[in-house]
């Protein structure tokens, strides 16, 4: 339901309509699907379709024959080509790096997971492509799929590496150093509560699959992929440097509208080298299209983690200690930024909103048969708050004490605060937006909704749970030092035009998430023009600066810094000119409403006279100040941002078939300052439906053989219209950051972060209250088969 | 998709004729065909579209008051036109898919491919239609025969489904959650001779009628007639969406709710 926004019509706190919508709405926009090249050429893969498997041979010949077939590549093709690389080195509780498999651009020797690319096979049309790909004859010996982690890691287990020696890809402790101190306060504990829980793997399903285009100029030596990336110079960096040796110069990466990318387009794919590889082979642009069936078996999946967390109190209900041990499924190979989900972007959340003062997280990451598993919205921030919110709810029940006091006994308070885990939040206060909660989720009313659904047979539950996050990542010392082999700042250019209108070139990247709108709402605020004077340059490596690209919550806290620091740089000259043209020194010039003016004076001079007098420099100090007006600023953050917020879920459960319906959705966020409140509430509106859809509905389940059997719409449930209600979501609960410009912590990930422990807790206690006191877990999703199978247990 | 040849007759006449050429196959609403086409799971030599087709679209009413649908209705179609005549009927085609499916899918194409999970089926078994094809009438109790498999010939196509109209029916179908189809339904005709009970979703072997509960409501429609009985989970589906324990206690419940709604 639309509601009235804050009064203001541009700027900061308005909220401005998305101008990007315009193009989205009417089919207007374009996406790497739309770029048709001359001359180009249509690859389709050879996948495999078993999860393991030596190759004995891969006979080409028909294939290569077939009608309009170009070449036909296998691994053969790109042996002086690097692997895909990854980009965070995890070093584990020995001191002791991880095991990091090479992951060939075409599968070599092995075939590690349904899906894995074996062959590929370039022709004039997409269908001759894929006729000629179904007659690449793949000689593959089956082996044992390793699937179940902790089998995979019993010394009796296949390898999904033989060279590595082990599927364990690291054991790592967190840290290491508390362990025994954490040991000692569960000993001493007056209550442990534990909970063994698995947090289901998901695929993520971005609207639009992925696609890439390479092209080659031989003339120039120049290469140009268009991709469907959340990240395109990272791509560039990445592809150009570790796999195709080709310098950044030569290699230009343009993402353009993007359909979504929720994490799986962070990630450099083997599809990508191989356009570009090939592009260059045959002289022509080749083209893949990625089909839906194929993006379930090709991109990266996320979460799965299978989980056993305690939670030691005193008497009182003050937490002493966390102890975790985690599983995390890597899958087949090492994906970009994979180690580093549940590690440091896990671990390190462990606190959560609490003073624990002890806390210790071991995580064994273990690779299977499966596809690679990476980033997805929230990224190791939903499992720790998944389990810590599902423990504390838990342990409220064993103790008989109501679960909204317990955690306001345990919330952290005084800021800074150092948590055992390594970071230090800088700002919050969790007491006001669980006040605003228990306010805009009407708890005074629970008890008369819960007899309505006791009239039509329903059972009632309510579900609350806070969260926290690190966002705005990342100070790139610090995660240089915890291993990630890239930097974490973002970059921006702000050019402003003769006429005053300012074009901003910013390293972020927009996939849906409104940059265009908001990014502009900033500039606007900072000069005073209007919003339809600043443009928004994105996701092409040749005309934005290096930038780090969007994900992890981070474009408007870092990629937003930037932009302000080279907008400041900019208006710091514009006043040099301004003192200038007013004949008045710099420090008496004002900036307001597109103004200069000299302060006490009504001596002014417009904005666009200014910017005018910058690039016809006539009346202008040249001696002093260069012509022109375009700054360009890299902004690295001293600190992570903590958006934190409380969450509220009722649901109705039939009590004979298990069904659970999502009845009512609170959300109080805290995202520090607010720069387009609607756009604000759209993100965490997805946030939320997405995390219903892995509290309710989304489950990637693969078989014993390794074959994943939710490989299609048919049977992965995502979330549709009518599986979620409307949304109460509040964010005038505001701590600004202390450590950005414009205090901001960045609003993409919360919902997906939130809602589950919301959603699993109202299901657990609609059971609860209907009797059922048994039911003390059930794992997602709760589909209506396994709970009510978890009913039939009393 | 594979190369195919694409005719498009218009009498039912011409379509058993074209459908004569080997591996010639017949294309109703493409529902379930163009997906298996895209994913090369099916490799026809000619697709018989049966769309031109007017002699065996739409809905009316015979001389002795059944409800008679043509092969090539589509789902759309039953839910607006068989309302007035066959209301748990038509709320059934309302509920299949999505408005795309329900514009494009046809009663003679559900029927022919006889999908286990569904809707159709149940409807058509339980209200003890005869399926008429251009050969000869099949009664539905001989029509289903499994999975996926039913008393159609090779290139043998459904002109029309007769349904007599029950005194009270409803269809109950709890939805699974991914594809929507019926995890489990039942669908419940009473007649003045009896009550058929018509289970889609549940069992391995496709469709099947649920016959104490018949008998139980034959004697009282009443959902409590249902109280002593139960199903069997042998034989039910197992999957990712639930259990055959799930499924048979599904049945029971839907089978109640249906006989609630029917009145
Ligand atoms: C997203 C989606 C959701 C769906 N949800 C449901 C649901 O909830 N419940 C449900 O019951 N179904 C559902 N369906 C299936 C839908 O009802 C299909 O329309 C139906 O199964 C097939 O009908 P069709 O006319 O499209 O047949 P087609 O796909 O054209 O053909 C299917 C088969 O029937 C044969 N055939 C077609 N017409 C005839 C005829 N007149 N005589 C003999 N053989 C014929 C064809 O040769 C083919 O073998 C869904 C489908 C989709 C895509």
């Amino acid at each position: 339901m639309p509601k009235d926004h804050a009064p203001k019509d541009r700027g900061i706190g308005a909220s401005s309509r998305r101008r990007e919508d315009v193009r989205f709405l009417t089919g207007t926009g374009r996406y790497t699907d739309d770029i048709n090249l001359h001359g180009q050429a249509h690859v389709a893969f050879v996948r495999s379709d078993v999860a393991h498997g030596r190759i004995n041979a891969v006979d080409t010949e028909a294939a290569a024959a077939m009608p309009g077939v170009l070449r036909v590549f296998t691994a053969a093709d790109f042996a002086s080509a690097g692997g895909i690389p990854c980009g965070w080195q995890v070093t584990d509780r020995h001191g002791a790096v991880m095991k990091e498999p090479k992951h060939p651009i075409l599968a070599d020797g092995k075939v590690r997971h349904v899906g894995d690319p074996i062959a590929a096979v370039v022709a004039e049309t997409y269908e001759q492509a894929r006729d000629a790909a179904e007659a690449v004859v793949v000689d593959i010996e089956e082996l044992p799929a390793v699937i179940d982690m902790k089998a995979a890691i019993e010394d009796d287990s296949p390898l999904v590496h033989d060279d590595l020696g082990t599927n364990l890809c690291y054991d790592w402790g967190f840290v290491e150093d508390n362990k025994a101190k954490v040991d000692a306060a569960f000993k001493a504990a007056h209550h442990v509560t534990t909970l063994e829980l698995v947090n289901n793997r998901l695929i993520p399903n971005a609207m639009e699959p992925r696609v890439a285009v390479g092209d080659y100029a031989f003339g120039t030596g120049d290469h140009t992929l268009y991709t469907t990336s959340q990240n395109p110079h990272v791509i560039r960096l990445l592809m150009g440097a570790f796999v195709l040796g080709i310098p950044e110069h030569k290699l230009r990466v343009v993402a353009p509208d993007v359909g979504g990318g929720f994490g799986s387009k962070i990630f450099h794919y083997a599809e990508e080298a191989f356009v570009t590889f090939a592009a260059k082979a045959l002289r022509r642009p080749v083209k893949w299209t990625c089909q839906r069936s194929e993006s379930f078996m090709s991109d990266a999946h996320g979460r799965d983690h299978v989980t056993k967390i305690e939670l030691a109190l005193d008497a009182e209900g003050h937490f002493q200690a966390i102890r975790t041990e985690t599983y995390a499924n890597m899958g087949a190979y090492l994906s970009t930024f994979a180690p580093s989900v549940p590690t440091w972007l896990h671990g390190t959340l462990m606190a959560g909103n609490y003073k624990t003062p002890n806390i210790y997280v071991n995580v064994k990451a273990v690779f299977t048969n499966t596809v690679p598993v990476d980033a997805y919205r929230g990224a190791g921030r939903p499992e720790a708050t998944y389990q810590l919110e599902r423990v504390i709810d838990m342990a409220a029940r064993e103790m008989g004490m109501d679960p909204i006091e317990l955690r306001r006994k345990n919330f952290v308070t005084e800021f800074p605060y150092e948590t055992p885990v390594a970071v230090v939040y800088d700002t919050g206060d969790y007491h006001a937006t669980m006040d605003k909660l228990i306010e805009i989720a009407d708890f005074a009313g629970f008890e008369a909704r819960r007899a309505e659904s006791a009239k039509k047979g329903l059972l009632r539950g309510l579900g609350i749970n806070c969260y926290i996050e690190a966002c705005g990542i990342a100070p790139s010392q610090l995660v240089g030092q915890l291993g990630a082999r890239a930097g974490l700042y973002e970059s921006a250019t702000v050019r402003v035009n003769a006429t005053g209108g300012v074009v901003v070139m910013t390293g972020s990247h927009s996939h849906g998430q409104g940059h265009e709108t908001s990014f502009a709402q900033v500039i606007s605020e900072m000069i005073g023009i209007q919003e339809d004077q600043v443009e928004i340059v994105h996701g092409d490596t040749a005309n934005t600066p290096m930038g780090m690209g969007t994900y992890g919550s981070r474009s408007i806290a870092v990629g937003g810094s930037a932009m302000v620091k080279a907008a400041t740089k900019v208006i710091d000259k514009a006043r040099k000119i301004a003192a200038h043209l007013l004949e008045a020194s710099d420090a008496d010039i004002e900036l307001k409403d597109g103004k200069f003016s000299v302060a006490g004076t009504d001596k002014s001079v417009e904005w666009g006279a200014v910017t005018l007098a910058a690039y016809v420099p006539h009346n202008y100090p040249l001696d002093q100040i260069e012509p022109g007006l375009e700054e360009t600023a890299f902004y690295d953050p001293s600190n992570f941002t903590y958006p934190a917020g409380a969450y509220a879920c009722e649901v109705e459960v039939d009590p004979d078939t298990g069904k659970v319906t999502v009845c009512r959705f609170a959300a109080t966020d805290d995202f520090g300052n607010i720069i387009n409140p609607m756009i604000v509430d759209g993100q965490v509106h997805g946030g939320i439906a997405q995390g219903i859809g892995q509290a309710l509905l989304e489950n990637a389940s693969y078989d014993a053989d390794g074959q994943l059997l939710s490989g299609s719409y048919m049977d992965y449930a995502m979330p549709r219209a009518d599986d979620v209600p409307f949304y109460t979501v509040d964010h005038s609960c505001q701590t600004p950051c202390t450590h950005n410009p414009l205090g901001v912590k960045g609003c993409g990930e919360a919902g997906a972060i939130g809602t589950p422990p919301a959603v699993v807790n109202a299901v657990v206690d609609a059971l609860q209250r209907a009797g059922h006191t048994h039911v003390t877990h059930i794992d997602m999703p709760l589909s209506p088969a396994r709970v009510w199978a978890a009913m039939q247990t009393n | 998709m594979y190369a195919f040849d694409f005719v498009r007759p218009t009498s039912v006449a011409d379509a058993v004729a074209a459908l004569g050429e080997a591996d010639a196959q017949a294309l109703g609403g493409g529902q379930t065909l163009i997906p298996a086409l895209k994913q090369r799971l099916a490799s026809p030599s000619t697709l018989v579209s049966l769309g031109a087709i007017a002699e065996i679209r739409g809905v009316c009413l015979d001389d002795d008051g059944r409800v008679c649908i043509g092969g090539g209705t589509t789902h759309a179609t039953v839910a607006r036109q068989a309302a007035a005549h066959y209301p748990a009927l038509a709320a059934m085609a309302g509920r299949i898919g999505d408005p795309a499916v329900r514009n494009r899918g046809t009663l003679g194409g559900s029927l022919a491919n006889n999908d286990p999970s569904a809707c159709y089926p149940a409807a058509v078994l339980a209200s003890n239609a005869t399926v008429i094809t251009n050969t000869r009438r099949i009664a539905a109790d001989d029509y289903f025969q499994g999975m996926f498999t039913t008393a159609l010939e090779e290139g043998e196509l459904i002109t029309e489904v007769r349904f007599p109209v029950p005194q009270a029916a409803n269809y109950q179908k709890f939805v699974q959650p991914a594809s929507r189809f019926a995890l489990t339904a039942v669908f419940v005709a009473r007649f003045a001779d009896g009550v058929r009970v018509a289970v889609t979703g549940a069992s391995e072997e496709g469709v099947f009628r649920w016959t104490e509960a018949e008998a139980a409501l034959s004697d009282s429609f009443t959902p409590g007639a249902l109280a002593a009985l139960s199903v069997p989970a042998d034989g039910m589906i197992d999957d990712l969406h639930g259990t055959p324990e799930y499924r048979a206690h599904l049945v029971r419940v839907l089978t109640g709710r249906a006989v609630a709604a029917a009145g």
